[in-house]
């Protein structure tokens, strides 16, 4: 993208590191940030009005299931870091280097690699060969690595290759095939259900081997009350671990599953009031730190069964920034920790130069009407599918226009 | 017939308003008065059961499709049994679990179902909110004939049916489940019908098959049966899986009945009148001794069966009263 003719974003309300949002421009040259603040464009720079609307860095959205253009560029998105469980599993370099490049010209594609052959969770895959093709961190998948040798080796391998492992916090044996946690709502519904502490479980012993081995270790979600006590604990130490969480476990409980309606069959499971609060809190005081879309496009044949026979997930790429940015209405956040939330964080982990507005990061960048409402409908969004826990909602949140390496592509 | 009992005046508003539900997918959210309306239209229909001559004509011409995708004989039984005493065609559909288990084979299994004109249809599914997702899907009346661990809503009404004809007022009654609480979808159902019409409902079980946040359903959970039983006017037991009780959640069937079998001497812990009830199939020697599910004078289990097609016959009438144009159900 360095051929890209300069760019310079005037009238525009600049979301920085910290602060509010501070009225300026930004300039883009070679596909960098070349300056911002209070400056004019240059002779021969294409100028776009931001109409006094945010410029924000593009979102990095830390753990997708596909790649699915058009729902990201919607939702503001321009680095997605893609989760191993593929059709081919990303536990291979071939497999990591193709999907690198997969999201050429107008998207950046970070792949996870499967930190265990074909995700069995035995067996180490090759992450040093896969780290330097392309893979910019290691994941579990969507499961819990179950036994603690294998995940000891894991995380003391990936401290030496300098790799943070992204792992899903939920002890397998507790959880068994549950597909809800166990409550009022499940006990009622009569599905199989799990205590929500077998998020707890995983979470402690996983901060202990982090702790160990001294390895990085991001829990992609954290969802109740006990596991982010664990978090917030192990941070005051100095243990170096991290916490993701998607807008439905922040913004919905359990009581949303309520008509059986797969679209709310997430993993983990949507939990009780008292730990979506605990989440609210978690966001508030910074012990999570990433929130990602966890998109996850299913259709009919994976959505429309009972409860239960339903595979989990949710098409959250396009609801990721107006939901969060509804938490900065409703005083949770303000704007720059939702951004860093959404950008600079999951940046950081994945050791890219992009994610926050400073001269010299890549120039991803996102205009943002923070306030511009829409209503979320499965039928008409631009995710491969509309499995979306909130269809109907009224959300408030737009981008307007999408910059990546310094060129407009959406 | 309809409305022969007499008692049953000022129970409940007049026609359809009696019970404004075109599908019957469970007993949680019913109002009382539509729980008593269909206890007291069973009963014009226990009646008939014991004539000789068991049928009438008032369902004739109407298709009802018992569509089950989980094996079962003797609920199959009864909804034929009932829809065939109504005069109506009775098609029993019986889908291998394995070949309909995945993917859209189930809308379109009731699509097929809802394009062959039936009148109503009774759908079993192993899954827990199957029927539901069914009933959306159809024009039809559906009944659910219990979906996986959440719902058996006839079986709680020929139950409450049962407790009635022997016990009268529901408020003055204590009822203890005891089992399988967790997995049993008959148990909900109950503890729907029976909180609903004001009964104290006790529910036993061992802490692994007692499912979390019971007491929300505005029962009192315990794990000693004893305990349980004091008092009891009604004693239900429900049936345990056999591979529940062989390690999994229980160590063996003997040790199961050490601490929660129904035996006689456990059974004088309830009031000296408590009825006995288990909807069926039993493992005698387990959950209920022989000598407590034969009692004379106290054991229901058979009229449990007998009420199960009256209450089938029931809701089949009610339910597809719109459908056949009777006046007051448009």
């Amino acid at each position: 993208m360095s051929t890209a003719a300069p760019i310079t974003l005037i009238n525009g309300r600049l979301v920085l590191p910290t602060g509010e949002p501070q009225s300026g421009a930004l300039r883009c040259a070679e596909g960098r940030i070349a300056a911002l603040g209070d400056i004019a464009p240059l002779d021969g720079d294409t100028v776009i009005d931001a109409k006094g609307k945010l410029i924000a860095p593009g979102l990095v959205d830390l753990g997708v299931f596909a790649i699915d253009k058009p729902a990201f560029h919607f939702g503001g998105i321009t680095r997605a870091a893609l989760m191993p469980d593929q059709g081919v599993v990303l536990d291979k370099r071939s497999a990591v280097r193709f999907s690198a490049q997969s999201g050429k010209p107008d998207l950046w594609v970070h792949p996870l690699a499967a930190a265990t052959k074909d995700l069995a969770g035995t067996e180490l895959a090759e992450l040093a060969l896969m780290r330097d093709a392309g893979a910019k961190a290691v994941s579990t998948g969507r499961r819990w690595i179950g036994d603690s040798g294998v995940m000891h080796r894991l995380l003391s391998y990936c401290a030496m290759l300098g790799l943070v492992v992204v792992t899903h916090a939920e002890d397998a044996g507790l959880t068994g095939s549950a597909v809800a946690t166990a409550g009022e709502m499940a006990t009622r519904l009569g599905l199989p259900s799990a205590p929500a502490e077998a998020e707890a479980l995983a979470v402690a012993r996983d901060i202990a081997l982090a702790e160990l081995t001294g390895a990085r270790l991001h829990f992609r979600q954290v969802t109740t009350a006990a596991a982010l006590g664990l978090v917030r604990a192990a941070k005051a130490r100095g243990v170096a671990v991290t916490a993701g969480v998607t807008p439905a476990h922040a913004l919905l409980s359990d009581v949303a599953v309520g008509d059986f309606r797969t679209f709310t069959r997430l993993s983990p499971p949507l939990r009780a009031e008292r730990d979506r609060q605990a989440v609210l809190a978690a966001l508030g005081d910074g012990t999570i730190d990433v929130i990602s879309s966890g998109h996850d496009p299913r259709g009919p044949e994976d959505k429309r069964l009972p409860f239960a026979d339903a595979e989990p997930g949710m098409a959250g790429a396009e609801t990721l920034l107006p939901l969060t940015l509804g938490l900065v209405r409703d005083g949770v956040i303000d704007t720059a920790r939702a951004f860093a939330l959404l950008a600079g964080n999951p940046a950081a982990l994945l050791g890219v130069n992009a994610g926050v507005l400073a001269v010299g990061a890549e120039a991803d960048i996102a205009v943002i009407d923070p306030d511009k409402p829409w209503i979320v409908d499965s039928d008409k969004m631009a995710a491969a599918a509309g499995n979306t826990p909130f269809d109907k909602q009224g959300v408030q949140g737009r981008a307007l226009v999408l910059l990546k390496g310094g060129t407009v592509i959406a | 017939m309809t409305s022969a009992n007499p008692t049953a005046a000022g129970r409940y508003p007049a026609g359809s308003a009696a019970f404004p539900h075109r599908d019957l997918t469970g007993l949680a959210g019913l109002a009382p008065w539509e729980i008593l309306f269909l206890l007291d239209e069973a009963e014009q229909w226990v009646e008939l059961n014991r004539l000789p001559h068991k049928r009438v004509d008032r369902l004739a011409g109407l298709t009802i499709i018992n569509a089950f995708f989980e094996n079962s004989t003797r609920t199959l039984l009864s909804f034929e049994i009932a829809g065939k005493r109504l005069g109506a065609d009775v098609v029993n559909m019986h889908a291998a679990q394995s070949s309909v288990k995945k993917g859209e084979t189930l809308i379109d299994t009731a699509m097929t179902l809802n394009a062959m004109r039936a009148d109503a249809i009774v759908i079993r599914h192993a899954s827990s909110g199957a029927v539901q997702l069914i009933a959306d899907k159809v024009d039809c009346p559906v009944l659910n004939a219990g979906d996986g661990q959440h719902e058996h809503p006839t079986q709680g009404l020929l139950d409450a049916l049962t407790i009635r004809r022997a016990k009268g007022d529901f408020g003055k009654l204590t009822v203890t489940i005891c089992g399988d609480i967790l997995h049993s979808r008959v148990a909900r159902s109950n503890i729907h019908c029976l909180t609903t019409l004001g009964a104290d409902v006790r529910v036993c079980a061992p802490p692994a098959l007692m499912p979390a946040g019971i007491e929300a359903m505005k029962v009192t959970p315990f794990h000693d049966f004893d305990a349980a039983l004091d008092g009891a006017d009604v004693v239900m037991m429900l049936r345990l899986q056999q591979e529940r009780m062989s390690g999994q959640f229980i160590p063996s069937p003997r040790e199961y009945r050490h601490l929660y079998g129904l035996t006689l001497e456990r059974l004088a812990k309830a009031k000296p009148d408590a009825l006995i009830m288990h909807p069926g199939p039993m493992n005698r020697g387990v959950e209920i001794d022989s000598t407590v599910a034969d009692l004379a004078g106290r054991s229901a289990i058979t009229t449990q069966v007998e009420m199960g097609v009256a209450i089938r016959m029931a809701c089949l009438d009610v339910l597809t009263r719109k459908g056949r144009g009777v006046e007051g159900w448009s």
